[in-house]
């Protein structure tokens, strides 16, 4: 059955157009479609949290949408997020922090990190662990990401102070 | 992990939907938020070679709290049962079970019509809304059917609900009274070992009603009325929650999986109700 059907996506403020089978998971248009591998297959089955991504404003895990679902929709990934000359807070703050190791989960983390504080400027740690608790790190026991995410909100609520 | 070819639908309105379910009977199925079916789809145990995306089908979203009535359009997300603080005051149960489910992602796309009307045994929001005693608005071909969350259920993912019908809202009277759900699960992520659902009315120091459900401890949710009996006229002590503990035991039919032996599980139900029974109480 060959029913590619037009999809429209912006991901990272870019729009793009192709035809695609609605089938096709949204990981696999992003990773191998567009070339946008940043949000990384760990799992597969919706537990890991390496694939997330912002999808029309929710983090979503994006090996459990189909491409066809998400006709229409805006997208963030990590590139969308910061990149090697402009780290956003929280890759500088994972780097300070020692928030990764391996480095395979760092991207979906930090995805859903920059959601959680933008629901969540002021989190307590155990906001942070259960905000957090969608996204797997087999390496660092966790302790690091969350000083890194802390470090970040109170050094984006300086900022928004300052601005002020 | 690549599902089997499908026809993709997105309507905008209910005929929309019912016109391809009327079509395509069980070859058709409705999508809501995805997370239950698009794994089953993945791993070729559900096969759907026409997917109905509700997504943009008006009147399917958003909670209401008005004359002692609660109202949830079936597409209203976890994430935003969690964010309601009108539906929080008026039955916090929901919140307290909704943190209880998966993951923040998984929560922002699992919708209340997907978790019920999926007849997934390890499902939290089946056995709240027994325990609500709630009311399922169903839509087919020949308007719209309500059906008690306490008869919609027959076995493992069979319901009351036909082929051609779409769950469009559930709805029950405001609780009154304290309440607890309870759930032991093995991490984040998982469906529960077991779990309880307890709403309490307390008067005069003691129990005048109570209405108990256990989750993912049969093929269906339980309702244990007699569980909820058992503490009536009581002060809700030791003896009491013996009891209700034994009525519940009575009531569940466990089997055994890679969540423990059946032993183990009929342990565990009766050490969630104990807890979940005396949250509900303290807060009565």
């Amino acid at each position: 059955m060959s029913n590619k059907m037009h999809i429209k996506l912006t991901v990272n403020g870019e729009e793009q157009e192709f035809l695609a089978e609605p089938r096709e998971l949204l990981i696999h248009t992003l990773r191998e479609r567009l070339d946008i591998t940043g949000p990384h297959i760990g799992c597969e089955t919706t537990h890991c949290g390496a694939c997330t991504v912002t999808l029309n404003g929710k983090s979503v895990k994006s090996c459990t949408v189909f491409v066809a679902q998400a006709n229409g929709a805006d997208i963030t990934t990590i590139e969308g997020i910061g990149d090697p000359d402009n780290l956003h807070a929280l890759q500088t703050s994972f780097k300070e922090h020692h928030g990764l190791q391996c480095g395979f989960c760092t991207p979906g983390m930090i995805t859903r990190a920059a959601k959680f504080l933008e629901e969540n400027p002021n989190p307590t740690e155990e906001d942070v662990r259960f905000g957090m608790a969608g996204n797997l790190c087999r390496c660092t026991g966790y302790q690091n990401i969350v000083k890194a995410i802390f470090a970040t909100a109170d050094e984006l609520n300086a900022a928004k102070e300052a601005a002020e | 992990m690549i599902p089997a070819a499908f026809e993709y639908y997105r309507p905008t309105d209910m005929d929309g939907v019912l016109a391809i379910l009327t079509e395509h009977g069980d070859d058709a199925r409705v999508l809501a938020g995805g997370h239950s079916l698009i794994p089953m789809m993945k791993l070729r145990m559900a096969e759907v070679p026409h997917l109905i995306d509700l997504q943009d089908v008006s009147g399917l979203t958003g909670i209401t709290v008005e004359g002692g009535t609660i109202r949830l359009g079936a597409m209203t997300t976890q994430s935003e049962i969690i964010a309601s603080v009108a539906l929080t005051e008026a039955a916090p149960i929901l919140r307290e079970a909704s943190l209880q489910i998966a993951d923040p992602q998984v929560r922002y796309m699992g919708t209340i019509g997907g978790n019920v009307a999926n007849g997934d045994p390890g499902n939290d929001m089946p056995g709240l809304m027994q325990c609500l005693d709630a009311t399922f608005h169903l839509i087919g071909p020949d308007g719209p059917r309500y059906v008690a969350a306490r008869d919609f259920y027959e076995a493992a993912y069979m319901t009351d609900r036909e082929d051609d019908e779409v769950l469009t809202a559930v709805s029950f009277d405001q609780p009154v009274g304290g309440y607890a759900y309870e759930k032991q699960k093995r991490k984040i992520g998982d469906y529960a070992t077991a779990a309880a659902a307890v709403q309490i009315v307390k008067e005069g120091g003691k129990c005048t009603s109570a209405s108990i459900a256990m989750t993912n401890l049969s093929d269906t949710p339980i309702y244990s009325e007699e569980a909820g009996a058992a503490l009536v006229g009581t002060v809700v002590d030791d003896a009491a929650m013996d009891a209700a503990v034994a009525a519940m035991l009575g009531d569940i039919d466990p089997t055994e999986d890679n969540r423990g032996p059946i032993e183990f599980k009929r342990h565990v139900a009766s050490l969630i109700l104990r807890r979940a029974i005396a949250r509900a109480w303290s807060r009565a």
